[in-house]
């Protein structure tokens, strides 16, 4: 079977502003397959191309075999789309939300309830409910219902889990993976990196072009350098020290601790690690612990988005 | 793509409308309250017109005119002075409408056959209200002459004047046609182009354009429930006018309905335009104010007569679907003809309605942006 998306050198500007800058990849069948990548990268103007609700201003996109520009009815009869932003009727009910959509789908609920139940479950005893009156993550499996009611070939899913707390944006994706054991492709966009990690493979997406197209294990690896790990009371005064040590090749801060490169290319982990605590000694920083450490694609994103700017 | 689907679309826009209590509210009292409004409050007829008198030299001539004055039911006397001096500051202080100046000798000039003088001083500072109060007091003294002329059997013109249609000059009966025309806009341009720019808004329309619903479902969709709204308030704001007012109404009923859903239709097509236009529901609301509510009150001959317009400006009130509407609908209810007399303004109703209709439907993009 054929790829469903394949998308080849897209281009889409705004004014004076490009928003996709010849962006290419493919999504095959039964994929779930991630755009990662930071607010304003371009990943909604990209999604917004697929469903055939922008025309781009250069390249091809073909989405289950139709042409995005031209076969746009043909598209949107077939596919699920669930926006960015929440965008359900906060004033009709749970139920009369997913049988509004189901209607407009030429369908029913109880025609579609099988691919729904995992998720709509949960919400059937608010049925009654107001959307409005949900909690974040309720509307999220409300948005994800209806987007699935009809039944679709394909999924669109643009950062279905931000502002949703973190209980329910692993549940989100643990649908997400019921869905994709049915054969479901899912093309899912996300600013975070763990919920990367649960794609089969990912796009990383920066400025409107993308870094590189792999699975999730292999675009960590593409960090090649040796990495360390620093965590200590003081992070951002160790990070501003480390900004001045004359070694330094990369320094960033990932949530708790920090995450450095050696400019020397021919040293091992364990050697940076204790030039490093050598370093940060010297400078005061005496409870900085640091250790060598496997990267994952968050620093490979972090490398790659640096190499491109230079 | 099924009729299912066009039909699930009104009954959700039927839920939108039943949710919002306080827009349904307003929306079903609007027609009430403004035909109770206009009816009492903005009328250009007359009544209790405060009149003085100044009489240097009461006889009794002076009295029989005053008393003619004080026994129509529009003149009430407030003051009877001596000398001009005095009636000046009753109109500085606002308590005198109109002052009646006779001379002295006033009645031996009549008796005489001599010309005698009556000055008529009027407050026109509303010049609308000072030139009805001039008819009002000129008629009063011109049936005074003509008692005077019978009484000596001189030869005289009678003006016999008859006021058709509305022989009372009831200036209600003049407003409800407007008034129906301004609730219908207001409930058909202004209320689709809000409830569509609200889709906008929330970003459900992004998900209706990712559906096999075509730009025209939605579209009717949206229309048909605020159609139906339309209808409920053209029935109150009838029923208002005739329970309150006694407004007649002399033509066919259905005719006139049918007239009104004919420009529901221009309406309804004009604030989907608006809302396709604007980005935003103030913008859309701001927009279809403006461009409907304003020209349908001012340019429509609702208030001001399209006569009596600035000759430059009285072609831009035929594109304004409302003046349209408008004679028609005071042709139905106070001459009570039909479409052997109205076929013109009706066939340009239907086709501003048709042009609108196309034009909305073509601005409506399948896409974002």
């Amino acid at each position: 079977m054929t790829n469903v998306i394949e998308v080849h050198e897209l281009t889409k500007r705004f004014g004076s502003v490009t928003a996709l800058d010849g962006v290419s990849f493919d999504v095959a069948p039964g994929e779930v397959f991630g755009l990662v990548g930071p607010d304003g990268a371009g990943k909604t103007t990209l999604f917004r191309i697929l469903t055939s609700l922008l025309l781009p201003d250069g390249g091809q996109a073909t989405v289950l075999g139709c042409n995005v520009v031209k076969d746009h009815w043909a598209i949107r009869a077939r596919v699920g789309y669930m926006p960015g932003s929440f965008s359900l009727y906060p004033d009709l009910s749970v139920a009369e939300n997913l049988e509004f959509f189901a209607a407009v789908f030429g369908t029913t609920v109880k025609e579609g309830y099988e691919l729904i139940a995992p998720v709509y479950r949960q919400l059937e005893p608010f049925r009654d409910r107001r959307a409005d009156a949900l909690s974040g993550g309720m509307k999220q499996k409300l948005a994800l219902s209806c987007a699935l009611v009809h039944r679709p070939e394909l999924l669109f899913l643009d950062e279905p889990t931000t502002g949703v707390d973190a209980v329910s944006r692993r549940e989100f994706w643990d649908h997400l993976a019921v869905l994709k054991s049915s054969g479901l492709p899912i093309l899912v966009s996300t600013p975070y990196m763990d919920e990367a990690l649960r794609c089969d493979r990912i796009a990383l997406i920066h400025d409107g072009r993308l870094l590189g197209v792999d699975t999730p294990a292999a675009i960590g690896k593409r960090f090649t350098r040796p990495l360390v790990r620093i965590a200590g009371s003081d992070r951002y005064g160790m990070l501003c020290a480390l900004r001045e040590h004359e070694h330094t090749a990369s320094v960033n801060l990932f949530g708790d601790s920090l995450h450095y490169t050696d400019s020397r290319p021919d040293l091992s982990g364990d050697e940076i690690a204790r030039d490093v605590t050598s370093f940060l000694d010297g400078r005061g920083f005496s409870d900085a612990r640091v250790e060598p450490i496997e990267p994952g694609i968050e620093d490979s994103f972090m490398s790659l988005m640096a190499s491109e700017a230079a | 793509m099924n009729s299912a689907a066009l039909w699930a679309f009104i009954v959700k826009e039927l839920r939108h409308i039943r949710r919002d209590r306080q827009t349904l509210t307003i929306l079903l009292f609007m027609p009430l309250v403004q035909v109770v409004l206009f009816g009492f409050a903005l009328r250009s007829d007359v009544r209790n017109v405060r009149i003085a008198f100044v009489e240097p030299a009461p006889d009794a001539a002076t009295v029989a005119l005053r008393n003619r004055f004080a026994a129509t039911n529009r003149f009430r006397v407030v003051a009877r002075v001596r000398r001009m001096d005095d009636v000046e500051p009753l109109f500085r202080r606002g308590e005198a409408d109109v002052a009646i100046v006779t001379e002295p000798d006033f009645a031996s000039h009549l008796s005489a056959g001599d010309t005698a003088h009556v000055a008529v001083i009027i407050d026109a500072s509303d010049p609308n209200t000072g030139s009805v109060i001039r008819n009002y007091a000129q008629a009063v003294l011109a049936a005074y002459e003509g008692d005077l002329t019978e009484n000596r059997g001189a030869t005289r013109i009678i003006t016999d004047v008859r006021m058709r249609f509305n022989p009372t000059l009831e200036s209600v009966n003049l407003f409800v046609p407007g008034l129906i025309a301004l609730v219908l806009t207001l409930v058909s341009a202004l209320m689709t182009a809000i409830s569509l720019s609200r889709e906008k808004e929330r970003g459900t329309l992004e998900v209706l354009l990712v559906s096999p619903l075509r730009p025209w479902q939605i579209i009717v969709g949206k229309v048909l429930p605020y159609l139906g709204l339309a209808f409920a308030n053209v029935l109150t704001a009838l029923l208002a006018a005739w329970l309150v007012f006694h407004v007649p109404f002399r033509g066919s009923v259905p005719l006139l309905l049918g007239e009104s859903v004919l420009y529901a239709l221009a309406s309804l097509a004009l604030g989907v335009l608006i809302a396709a236009l604007s980005s935003s529901q103030r913008g859309a609301m701001m927009a279809a104010m403006l461009a409907t509510m304003l020209p349908s009150a001012l340019l429509s001959g609702m208030i001001f007569p399209i006569a009596s317009m600035p000759r430059w400006l009285s072609p831009f009130t035929n594109v304004v679907p409302a003046r349209w509407f408008i004679v028609i609908a005071r042709g139905i209810m106070l001459k009570g003809i039909g479409l052997p007399y109205l076929w013109r303004e009706t066939l340009v109703l239907i086709a501003m309605a048709l042009v609108l209709i196309t034009v909305a439907v073509r601005s409506f993009k399948p896409r974002l942006a």
